[in-house]
């Protein structure tokens, strides 16, 4: 194996290790942490199905999104389900066997990467001309946008243009990364670009706003259903306080505090 | 003492302003006194080793409130909330911009916490606890009404309420408390009331009531019993309502609505007060505190039923907090709650909301009103934001929504909404809620009305309104400040009860005559 391919080989697995025990870190810390009160947040539901569908609709449709701001919403979906269709069809590079015929449908989902880069460059657009949203961005929200422009605009390169990678190769090096069976990887420069920066994205994933992805699944506003009058809420740490002051309390009881 | 400033003119349509950075900057409301804070357990004047503290404190909340975790990790700085704050709104300063407003603590947070911001401040906007940046949490995070209409339209609901409170009590555990608030609290958790009204002054006012209403009634015995041992319902009401108009036109009604109704009912000396202002410092324990009380008042007045006259913060501390802090509710532990819980009457919801129990005597025709009482008013809804986005009322989809315009409706024969993206969900705070109606908060407060002023020139304009009906204490005295800064008469707001008060048909005798037509109908 060439060195470089021995690199690439080696940082697939340290941003994978990097992504997985960071986001499992994360996803622990949000479900140990109580939510002491209740707090949805209107419309709210009333019942456990309808908090499970609000959050169906947030996550496929971006509701609060599309009633806060058209713009935002349109460039922030668009980039969401391009990407979406992208890594699904990216799929069959990490496949280790043949595919079955249903994956020859995913093909079309290549045009999905104009989707992507469109909505990229619009939300990208907003953050430099609004003044409202460059005055909240950090140096850190414009480098994830240009990484993200640069995967989709380097993948496009090599998918619509006569830049065309050998795809074999690419198929061989990363089923190989999946099933341990490593090859050399295609050192075209676009390709190398590429992976490069995914790999780097999956490893800042559990340290960057990319944790909104977990996120919204704790978020109490979003996620508890509006039943405070019929159902006791109490965190494991007020409980233990309350049980504590019982005896206290006991002694205080007909007496003013 | 206040210091000048201009009154935002009323836009035709409401636009997003240019940003005006360091409009909004100063000192920010009067720093609470060693009197006030060493009561609620905070030290009297900002401890020598703060940024410790602070930072301790900062990471002790984080672990227990889920709500500021997932909110500090997860925002995208997307700009949803950007445009959505009536602060900003009204006064152009960039860091009232909801998510900007956040940053200010996630900066910090950052900084401290987080792996980015420790190794690479500068990339990620992490910034230190400084003296500016202490300055600026107290400046601005009392420049939040907690009103949450940012987080409607949040993608992830993230909840500035939750951060500002958040803040405040890190401010409060530093020895930088708010004087509005924790005098307030004083009160509350000593004499049972915000106004500090002691027992006497608060029997004084309400047997001068009942003669006032008895003179304009012609006769009739509306009571308003105190500590009265063995009433079926409690009645936890803003103190406000014993006192200033128009507030207590809102009590009359109530008082009105219990003797049609002939139900026993009766007010606490010892927990005379609904609002909650733990909560607007974000202090559970304290919170909990007054929370108790209401339910020893309860225990010891025997009732069976916990009542919240109109209040928005407090109905939304009864309605989702209380249960949770005190067990007034279902399924409670210690021995106070389960014993509190086996007295009170499960066929209704507990606590319940005034205007609950109004509807539901509405829909089974116990109240009669001749509508035309109120035929001189074109009556609009301000939605409390605690109550529009906190709560509900009659357990259906949105019934803190629909519940108090059908008693509107049921009392009045000329209603409009204002305009839809300013009501219901979506509504415009008043400017004063969340610890801001103190008068050295003026200037915040009265820019921060714009928006809901703009929507209410609307209606005004178009529809003739000129009566604007609430049900929150808050709102109803910042309505009566600010009302008349904008050229809107400071009368126009109305306590929901009133409009109810006014339109009541009190004579026992005219009800039987009514059925009689009815009947005859």
């Amino acid at each position: 194996m060439s060195v470089i391919s021995i690199f690439f080989t080696a940082l697939f697995y340290i941003s994978l290790i990097v992504f997985f025990i960071g986001m499992v870190k994360k996803i622990y810390q949000f479900g140990i942490t109580p939510a002491p009160l209740k707090i949805p947040i209107a419309p709210t539901p009333l019942t456990q199905k309808g908090v499970v569908m609000r959050i169906i609709r947030e996550i496929v449709l971006f509701e609060s999104l599309f009633r806060s701001n058209k713009w935002i919403w349109l460039f922030g979906w668009l980039f969401h389900i391009g990407l979406l269709l992208i890594l699904i069809r990216h799929i069959r590079y990490f496949w280790p066997y043949d595919l079955p015929d249903i994956f020859l449908l995913t093909q079309s989902f290549k045009y999905a990467a104009f989707v992507m880069v469109i909505g990229l460059i619009g939300l990208m657009l907003r953050r430099i001309f609004v003044d409202r949203i460059r005055y909240i961005s950090a140096p850190s929200d414009y480098l994830m946008l240009i990484m993200l422009l640069i995967i989709g605009i380097s993948g496009m390169i090599m998918t619509f243009t006569s830049n065309h990678t050998d795809i074999i190769m690419v198929k061989e090096f990363a089923s190989g990364l999946v099933s341990f069976n490593w090859k050399n990887l295609p050192t075209e420069v676009y390709f190398l670009i590429h992976i490069f920066l995914v790999f780097v994205l999956m490893a800042i994933f559990p340290i960057s706003k990319l944790l909104h992805m977990p996120g919204i699944f704790f978020s109490p506003t979003l996620n508890q259903v509006d039943n405070a009058r019929s159902k006791r809420h109490i965190a494991p740490w007020a409980l233990k306080q309350e049980k504590e002051h019982a005896i206290r309390l006991k002694q205080i009881l007909g007496k003013d505090e | 003492m206040v210091k000048e400033f201009d009154i935002p003119a009323l836009p035709t349509y409401l636009e997003t302003p240019k940003l005006k950075e360091g409009v909004m900057d100063g000192e920010g409301p009067f720093k609470s006194a060693q009197e006030f804070q060493n009561p609620l357990g905070f030290p009297g004047e900002k401890v020598d080793n703060w940024q410790k503290v602070a930072i301790d404190k900062i990471g002790e909340i984080k672990s227990k409130y889920r709500s500021v975790q997932v909110f500090l990790d997860s925002c995208v700085k997307c700009g949803a909330c950007t445009d959505k704050c009536h602060y900003f709104l009204g006064s152009s300063d960039p860091k009232n911009m909801p998510v900007a407003r956040q940053d200010l603590f996630r900066s910090v947070y950052r900084r401290y916490f987080t792996f980015a911001g420790k190794y690479f401040p500068k990339l990620v906007g992490a910034k230190e606890l400084d003296n500016d940046m202490l300055d600026d949490w107290y400046n601005y995070f009392h420049q939040c009404s907690q009103c949450r209409r940012c987080s409607v339209f949040c993608p992830y609901g993230i909840d500035t309420a939750e951060i500002s409170m958040a803040a405040r009590e890190v401010l409060d555990v530093v020895g930088i408390g708010q004087k509005y608030c924790n005098q307030i609290l004083g009160k509350a958790l000593t004499i049972g009331n915000n106004l500090g009204l002691p027992e006497p002054a608060l029997r004084d006012t309400l047997l001068d009531l009942e003669e006032e209403i008895e003179e304009e009634t012609g006769g009739i015995a509306v009571k308003y019993p105190l500590d009265q041992k063995g009433a079926e319902i409690l009645l936890i009401t803003p103190s406000a309502d014993f006192f200033a108009e128009p507030h207590i036109d809102g009590l009359i009604g109530y008082g009105k609505v219990f003797h049609q109704d002939g139900v026993s009912w009766t007010l606490s000396s010892y927990a005379s007060e609904g609002a909650n202002f733990g909560m607007f410092i974000g202090s559970y324990d304290v919170m909990r505190k007054a929370a108790l009380r209401i339910r020893k008042a309860a225990l010891d007045l025997e009732v069976s039923r916990v009542m919240v006259g109109e209040c928005g913060h407090a109905w939304r501390v009864a309605y989702s907090f209380w249960n949770t802090l005190s067990g007034v509710g279902v399924g409670a532990a210690d021995e106070f709650s389960q014993k509190l819980q086996d007295q009170l009457d499960h066929r209704y919801p507990q606590p319940q909301h005034i205007i609950e129990y109004t509807h539901d005597l509405i829909q089974r025709g116990k109240l009669v009103f001749d509508k035309s009482a109120n035929d001189d008013r074109t009556v609009t809804f301000h939605d409390s934001c605690n109550v529009a986005r906190a709560t509900n009322m009659g357990g259906i989809l949105g019934g803190q929504f629909i519940l108090p315009r059908e008693v509107i409706k049921s009392v009045c024969n000329n209603y409009v909404d204002m305009e839809r993206s300013t009501i219901k969900e979506s509504t415009f705070c008043c400017g004063g809620g969340g610890g801001l109606l103190t008068d050295d908060l003026m200037e915040i407060r009265v820019k921060g009305a714009m928006p809901r002023m703009q929507a209410l020139k609307t209606v005004e304009k178009d529809n003739g309104v000129n009566t604007l009906a609430a049900i929150c204490a808050i709102c109803k005295s910042q309505f009566s400040k600010v009302l008349p800064k904008f050229d809107f008469d400071p009368y126009m707001i109305v306590s929901v009860h009133q409009l109810v008060s006014e339109a009541i048909i009190m004579d026992k005798r005219k009800i039987e005559v009514q059925e009689d037509k009815s009947e005859v109908d």
